[in-house]
Order: structure tokens, then C-alpha cells, then sequence
């Protein structure tokens, strides 16, 4: 964290100070910048750094009703690790967020890969339209696909009405195939960005040079394009991933009993079961399994990317 | 196809992007659609037009509660959350410090975090010091998540600026304070004015850190969850979704032409 004088004010800063020669390193420089972004740091230190280590200091704790034992435990793991119902949210939450996460990345590539290549002058436009859907209300956008996937709703209703089908669909809501399309609807936008930013990066020279030596298109693409914007990808599909393994709402919305996903058990350990122990230690196993999982498809995903190269 | 530089000609891309684009804005506009349609069910084919849905919003004491909460915890949010990325923009566009990457990596969390993690960590600890829920423990948790789409605004921002203004002010005998105040702070506003939109705009929407730490005062996201429980109030709930809707979209419209504008005006100073 920083090591900064935080008694110092930030406007008192030499601005004059011209930048010093590549290499050269200036104390007062370093002892400056660490004092200006000290405040922002130290905020994030006590709302987001403090509160996740209380967290995971609490799920090695029990909880007697009102009272916390501050004995170590490992209890709430083992339960969190063995019970079948805590196993079955995490692997279907888990499976879920990877199915968004994976879709996601296929649906985002093309879509940057034509703003990159073809946006021309409106390329920002593009962008623009594509996110602006990601600054409504999640949950607003979640209980649009309600209305569209209900069992009277809009689908179910229009069908019916074109005389398609005589009565309603019943699988269309409630599983967890209705929590993947609506959290691809409200995620993809996020992939789409750092797609987007690591094909503006590529050196297009690349491209051509591969195109005169004779690669055919899929050539330039699995061998240039593709390896080149990997870092992009990886972010997308990390930034999709992690976030939506915990997504409450979806699957409490739109889910039903299929598709009822860990966030609800935490939920549940915070609220009305009052077991904030466990519920401790299910979001400290959620975040490390969604962690681990993450990172062996990127592993994975690294070597598929090189075996094609 | 000699010339495209790539397996698909524009045209199919375009295509897709078409589809793309619906599929992201159809379910959004049947928001509004229904709140329109003059039935209690949310179902076609349409039975008229009304305006009863929005009619009956306005003599609503404790949405309009909901409303003064979102707006009050959005404005704290807003300011708070400017300021502090002014300040982390500020320090990595400005210097060379060490731990830089590592400071931008954590300032950047948030946005791969689990929402409901961060949220039951805000809880247990304001519960955990004796404090109780409440509007301020939101802005204060809002403020986490805003960090990151504040900085990228402002970062952009700072490092847009033409530093040898500064230095003219100063060879000019403008103190540091006076530099920044008259000199910085102009230059780099439209980045700011769009992080505080910005950032108005996420608070006003978010529902996770408002749903567990907003204790007895809903904010309007919050007060929509809960009438979601009665079949019955979602024409209602579709108005007042159609109005917040509407408001994000025009917010982060403006946001956008703030920034644009800069960036013209930015690219005019360069050809000079």
C-alpha cells in the first residue's frame, strides 16, 4: 500500500517540475505522485480490501446465534465443500458463468473485429450503440427477458397470436438456459471493449505482410490476428467470467428452481438463515473456484491458440 | 475479396452487427412498449394506448421517496467518486511513482470482483463496527465500483492535456495551487463533468450494494425489486422503468458528446 506522507498537500505538488531524463529517478517525484493517489488508495483500502479480509477472517469463525466463536474452524469449508446443495450452486454457477463468459467471447470478436476493420469514421458510434443498453439498469434488463420469456409473455403471447403454437412454451423461463441468455444480453457489451482496444493496437503492417507472403485469410487470422489480440481476449472473457459466477438477480429473477445459482445461498447465510460464518466461507470458496477455473481456461485457451498459430 | 483483410466481406459482418444490435435493444424496448399498453397484463396483442401507468407514479409517496434516495445517494456517489479519481488520474498521469501498475490493478477490482461478495463485505463490516445500514453506507460501497469508470474517463482526460500550458503558467509566476485551479482544471473539465455523469448514472442503476446495505431507505432500483412480487404493479413498475431507462440513456448521451466535443476541440488545437 502506499508509503506516502499523507499530510502532504496534494496542490503544493511542484507542477513546474519539467519531467526528468528517461532513467532518472526523483524521489520527491515518486513521494508526490504516492501522495496524491494515497487517498484513493486508502479508500479502496478500507471499502474494498478491509471488508473482503473481515470476510474471509469470519469464515474460519462460528456463529452461535447472535454470538461469533472466534475459535479456528475449518467447519464452514468442509461444509462448504462437501454439503451436495452448496456443491450443486457453486458447480451450476460455475458452468453458468462459463457458458456466458465463452459465449460471450465468440459473440464480442466479430463484433470488434468489424468496428476495428470497417467502422471507418464511426467507430465510436458503433462502440457507442453497443454499450449504451450496459448503462440501463441490470435489473431493469433482466426483467425485460422476463417479459419476453414468461409463460404469458411477450414470445409465448406473439406465437400464440401468429398461430405458431397452441399453447404456451413452458421451458422458455425458469432454467438455467433463460439465465445464460439474459446475462450474455447484459454482458456482452464488456467483452466487446477490450476486444476492440487490443484490435486497434494490432500493427495492421502484420496483416499485409502476411497477405503478401501469400497466407490466406484464416491463415492471417489464426497465426497474426488471433495470437496478437489474445491479451484482449483474455480480459473479456475474465471480465464476463468472475463478475457473473456471483450474479444474484438473474437466477432469482429469471432462474426458478433449475437455475438457482450460490448467490442466493449467500444471500440467504447473510439474511434470514443468519450464518454469516458460512456465508464467509461460501464466497471465499465462490471467488477462489471461479479464480482457478478461470485461469485453467485461459491456460488452456493460450495453448489451443499457439497449437493453431 | 483481394483487398478486405479478412474471411468475411464487410457485408456479412454488417449483417450480424444488425443482429447483434437488436437482440440488445429489443428486450430493453419492450419496457416501454408496455408501459404504454392500457392492460394489467404484459402480454400481446396490444389493447391501446394510456397513460394511466405514468399517472399513477406521480401521487406515489413512496416511490417518489425512492426517487429523492437514488438522486441523494447518486449525487454523494458522483462528487465522491470524481474526486478521488481527479486525484488517481491525476497522480498517474502526472508522475513516476512506484507500484503504479499495482495501484491501478487494485483501483480496477471492482470490475472483476462478484458484486454480491463485495456487497455482504461492506455489510458485515458496518454491522461488525455497530453502525447500521443506511443511504450513506451506499454511496460510500457505490463509490468502489464507480472508481474504475471515473478514472478511464479522467485518466483519458489528463493525459490529453497539453502539459506546456502548465508550464507557461508557471514560468509566468502562477503558483502551483493557482496552475492548477486556473490552468488544469479547465482543461481537463469536460473529463470531469463526464465522470460525474458517469458515475451518477452507475449509482442510479446499481441494485446489489443498494439491495443488502440500504436498510430502511429504498433507492428506486431497490423499490423496484420489491414490487416485483405483485403481478399487478408491473404496468407501474414498467413506467417508472421506461423513465429511468430514458434518463441513463440521456445521461450517458450527454456524457458522450462532453467527451466527443473535447476530443474535437483537442484534435483542432494539434492541426494549429
Amino acid at each position: 500500500m502506499a508509503a506516502a506522507s499523507p499530510g502532504r498537500e496534494p496542490d503544493q505538488s511542484p507542477l513546474h517540475r519539467t519531467a526528468p531524463a528517461p532513467g532518472g529517478w526523483r524521489t520527491g517525484e515518486a513521494a508526490s505522485g504516492l501522495a496524491l493517489i494515497s487517498p484513493t488508495l486508502l479508500y479502496a483500502a478500507f471499502l474494498l480490501l478491509l471488508p473482503i479480509l473481515i470476510v474471509f477472517a469470519y469464515s474460519f469463525w462460528t456463529q452461535d446465534f447472535l454470538t461469533i466463536d472466534h475459535t479456528f474452524t475449518l467447519a464452514n469449508y468442509r461444509a462448504a465443500l462437501t454439503e451436495p446443495i452448496y456443491l450443486d450452486l457453486l458447480g451450476r454457477s460455475l458452468i453458468n458463468a462459463l457458458s456466458v463468459s465463452v459465449l460471450a467471447v465468440l459473440m464480442a470478436y466479430p463484433l470488434a473485429y468489424f468496428i476495428s476493420f470497417y467502422g471507418g469514421a464511426s467507430k465510436n458510434l458503433w462502440l457507442f450503440l453497443i454499450t449504451v443498453p450496459c448503462w440501463t439498469s441490470y435489473l431493469l434488463r433482466i426483467m425485460s427477458w422476463k417479459i419476453v420469456l414468461g409463460y404469458n409473455g411477450v414470445l409465448n403471447s406473439g406465437l400464440m397470436r401468429l398461430g405458431l403454437i397452441d399453447k404456451p412454451i413452458e421451458t422458455l423461463v425458469y432454467n438455467s438456459n433463460a439465465v445464460i441468455i439474459a446475462l450474455l444480453h447484459s454482458w456482452l457489451a464488456f467483452a466487446v471493449l477490450p476486444i476492440f482496444v487490443s484490435l486497434e493496437k494490432l500493427d495492421r503492417s502484420l496483416i499485409e505482410a502476411a497477405h503478401d507472403l501469400g497466407d490466406t485469410a484464416v491463415q492471417r487470422f489464426l497465426r497474426i490476428i488471433l495470437p496478437l489480440t489474445l491479451p484482449g481476449v483474455t480480459y473479456a472473457f475474465l471480465i464476463v467470467m468472475i463478475p457473473t459466477v456471483g450474479d444474484y438477480i438473474t437466477p432469482k429473477l429469471i432462474g426458478g428452481s433449475d437455475g438457482v445459482m450460490i448467490a442466493t445461498a449467500i444471500q440467504a447465510q447473510f439474511g434470514k438463515a443468519a450464518n454469516w460464518p458460512l456465508g464467509a466461507a461460501l464466497s471465499i470458496t465462490t471467488m477462489i473456484a471461479a479464480s482457478l477455473l478461470a485461469g485453467l481456461v485461459v491456460l488452456v485457451g493460450r495453448r489451443l491458440v499457439r497449437a493453431l498459430a | 475479396m483481394k483487398g478486405t483483410p479478412f474471411l468475411f466481406k464487410g457485408g456479412w459482418l454488417t449483417l450480424y452487427i444488425v443482429l447483434i444490435l437488436s437482440f440488445l435493444y429489443l428486450p430493453i424496448a419492450l419496457i416501454p412498449l408496455f408501459s404504454f399498453n392500457n392492460a394489467a397484463a404484459v402480454a400481446f396483442p396490444l389493447s391501446g394506448f394510456t397513460l394511466r401507468w405514468y399517472d399513477a407514479l406521480w401521487g406515489n409517496k413512496e416511490m417518489l421517496r425512492a426517487a429523492l434516495n437514488s438522486l441523494l445517494v447518486g449525487i454523494i456517489v458522483a462528487c465522491l467518486s470524481t474526486l478521488l479519481g481527479i486525484l488517481a488520474a491525476r497522480a498517474l498521469t502526472r508522475y513516476r511513482f512506484p507500484g503504479k501498475r499495482a495501484a491501478t490493478a487494485f483501483l480496477s477490482a471492482p470490475l472483476f470482483l462478484p458484486e454480491i461478495i463485495v456487497a455482504v463485505s461492506l455489510l458485515t463490516i458496518i454491522l461488525s463496527v455497530g453502525l447500521t445500514p443506511s443511504l450513506v453506507a451506499v454511496a460510500l460501497g457505490q463509490t468502489i465500483f464507480c472508481l474504475p469508470y471515473s478514472m478511464s474517463v479522467l485518466v483519458a482526460g489528463f493525459e490529453g492535456m497539453d502539459r506546456s500550458l502548465e508550464e507557461a503558467s508557471r514560468d509566468l509566476g502562477e503558483t502551483a495551487a493557482g496552475t492548477f485551479r486556473r490552468v488544469t482544471l479547465p482543461l481537463v473539465a469536460p473529463a470531469i463533468v463526464s465522470s460525474l455523469i458517469v458515475s451518477f448514472t452507475v449509482s442510479l442503476d446499481e441494485f446489489i450494494l443498494a439491495f443488502f446495505l440500504a436498510g430502511t431507505e429504498p433507492t428506486l432500483p431497490v423499490y423496484i425489486w420489491g414490487q416485483l412480487r405483485f403481478a399487478a404493479k408491473l404496468p407501474s413498475v414498467l413506467a417508472l422503468g421506461s423513465l429511468m431507462l430514458l434518463a441513463s440513456i440521456l445521461l450517458i448521451t450527454l456524457a458522450e458528446s462532453v467527451r466527443r466535443r473535447a476530443e474535437r476541440r483537442l484534435e483542432q488545437q494539434v492541426l494549429l
